[in-house]
């Protein structure tokens, strides 16, 4: 066997229950990989003696036979759980020092299964980007190589300011790194936007945000709470599903979070599609499309055709208002979710002459310029005189948006196929610098997916001309995330194997 | 629509922003980008439409009226950046 961290999350839990390997042993070899790589910045927190101390009791249950459906494997946590006692701030600097004092209930479901906290993973400051470059602590290279760069540039790059590397895409840009380079099993992300799926469909990995409610978010920091969604990010297909079956589950501390059981999804990995109905949007076919992401798409069609799924054409009328509708309602949401840093109860504080110049003070300092300027719009589209214009007519196109939805599932389709991301990776310092509106093009596929609730999972379909990894999206009715993993896994299967890049960055 | 220098200054005001004069018309500028990208929405035909109040149609979940919690003030306190017993430290708010 090659390294330990190699192994797929299915394969590592066969090895662990096997006696083969044990969780010291694997965890081990997770934290040297994790400080081989520190270049990429993919941890802002390490916890190895939390991480050891989990394995060896990992180790003592599974030698009793006993252990979780995740016993004893090392997983990365996106900086936004809650962590108790352990560095959670969402990767913004008004959350300095802040250590919870209580666990998110997606992170305590892992632990319940038996996994172990390698750290916590960068992220887009509060999740708000498409790049990681909003992080507080700095952008996150991918481990996939530029085009055409040697590994000594790359490393050279990775030494600086790590401009023309190429982003992991964001906000998980830290759980898409992780995961591609090995550096954990699989990791926990968020979804506002697409902040896991195009994540994944830039690095090769796979990655699903599940039906609103599907997962608790208690303890997880919020940005936008109607559209916010816990979802994992993994190697493979069925390592999804296995995450997603810890992650995912009631929760009476979250009053959005659906009230029924969990279904297995790891035994929808594989289940036939036939007969299925596909639908194929005309909406989501753009003016000037990138011809390769097209190819791919026309791929995966046939994909599914081959697989026995019947295909049909399908129209999504509203498509092109959803971006626009989400940049009023995610700012609108965010600005009220914001208001509690305020340099008094945690987190960063800047002196002020008086209680309103510390807030303005504090909040200034403490919040990054993507935060700022989202904070600011949130503000105005909520104002006296403007609520009605913006805010209330964006919720009423996101019903028009969840409508086109619901009449295509009603004329029988099961699952819609789409492309993942207009383009593969972009680098680092490459985009958004002039106009913010640039970055926020990334997330045309994805976020009317948040808009309407829905489930969608985003697997790696291929390489574009310059080989780097594209994705593909299949976005399900509500809470048939099953579906979806029978769906990745004829994409995973048909695409073949995704070859991770050689660690480089060593 | 677009927002002038003090229509910025007000909104940073209403969200507890500190703006320096220096920043305002940088800020103003994204603003307005963000604003010209969502103005196409004023064209939609939104007539007799609901806005959208909860994405996926469920009943509002009621808990037992009981305290489930308190006594923890050494809890709520511990990330405050300054405290003093077991009240938040402010500057003076009332004469």
């Amino acid at each position: 066997m090659t390294h330990a961290n190699e192994l797929t999350l299915a394969e590592a839990r066969a090895a662990l229950k096997s006696r083969s390997l044990s969780s010291v042993e694997l965890t081990k070899a997770h934290l040297a990989a994790i400080e081989r790589a520190r270049g990429l910045n993919a941890y802002v927190a390490e916890t190895p003696e939390r991480a050891l101390k989990m394995a060896g009791e990992s180790d003592a249950r599974l030698a009793r036979g006993e252990g979780g459906p995740l016993e004893g494997l090392p997983l990365g946590v996106k900086d936004l759980y809650a962590t108790k006692g352990v560095h959670t701030q969402a990767c913004s600097h008004i959350l300095d020092g802040f250590k919870p004092q209580y666990e998110s209930t997606v992170t305590a479901n892992l632990w319940r299964d038996g996994a172990v906290m390698l750290g916590k993973l960068n992220m887009d400051e509060f999740a708000m980007g498409s790049s990681n470059e909003t992080s507080y602590y700095g952008p996150v290279a991918s481990p996939w190589l530029p085009p055409n760069w040697s590994a000594e540039q790359a490393r050279a790059a990775l030494a600086g300011d790590k401009r023309g590397l190429l982003t992991p895409g964001g906000s998980s840009g830290g759980s898409a790194s992780a995961v591609a380079a090995r550096l954990c099993l699989a990791a926990t992300a968020s979804d506002t936007g697409g902040s896991i799926r195009q994540p994944a469909a830039f690095t090769g990995t796979t990655g699903i945000k599940p039906t609103y409610g599907r997962c608790s978010r208690y303890g997880m920091v919020a940005f936008a709470s109607s559209l916010d969604q816990a979802g994992p990010i993994a190697r493979t297909n069925r390592d999804a599903a296995i995450m997603l079956g810890s992650m995912a589950g009631h929760d009476p501390k979250d009053s959005t979070c659906h009230d029924a059981s969990v279904p297995d999804y790891e035994a929808a990995v594989g289940r036939s599609i036939k007969g299925l109905t596909i639908g194929v949007p005309k909406e989501y076919r753009l003016d000037g499309m990138n011809a390769e992401i097209e190819k791919l798409w026309a791929c995966g069609v046939e994909w599914m055709r081959d697989a026995g799924a019947r295909i049909v054409d399908i129209s999504l009328p509203n498509t092109r208002h959803a971006l626009p509708a989400y940049y009023i309602v995610a700012p609108a949401e965010a600005s009220s979710n914001l208001a509690r840093y305020d340099g008094v109860r945690y987190g960063l504080r800047e002196p002020g002459a008086d209680i309103t110049e510390l807030y303005e003070n504090t909040r200034a300092a403490g919040f990054g310029a993507e935060v700022r300027r989202r904070v600011m719009i949130g503000t105005y589209v909520l104002s006296a005189g403007y609520y009605d214009a913006y805010y209330v007519r964006a919720q009423k196109i996101r019903t028009l948006i969840k409508r086109d939805f619901e009449t295509a599932f009603a004329a029988g389709v099961d699952a819609i196929l789409t492309p993942a991301t207009p383009s593969a990776a972009f680098g680092i310092g490459e985009k958004g610098a002039a106009d913010p509106v640039e970055m926020y093009l990334n997330d045309i596929f994805t976020v009317t997916v948040n808009m309407a609730g829905l489930p969608g999972l985003v697997a790696p379909a291929g390489l574009s001309a310059e080989g780097l990894p594209l994705g593909l999206q299949v976005i399900g009715r509500p809470f048939d995330e099953e579906t979806l993993f029978a769906l990745g896994e004829v994409i995973e299967k048909s695409a073949g194997p995704m070859k991770l890049p050689t660690p480089w960055w060593e | 629509m677009s927002v002038d220098l003090a229509a910025v200054r007000r909104i940073a005001r209403l969200a507890r922003i500190a703006v320096s004069d220096a920043e305002a018309p940088h800020l103003q500028g994204e603003i307005n980008a963000i604003l010209a990208f969502v103005e196409e929405l004023g064209g939609v035909d939104v007539e007799g439409v609901e806005p959208m109040t909860s994405v996926i149609p469920m009943k509002l979940p009621l808990r037992a009226d009981v305290v489930t919690d308190g006594q923890i003030e050494r809890l709520v306190l511990a990330n405050a950046p300054l405290v003093e017993d077991d009240f938040f430290l402010v500057p003076k708010v009332i004469d």
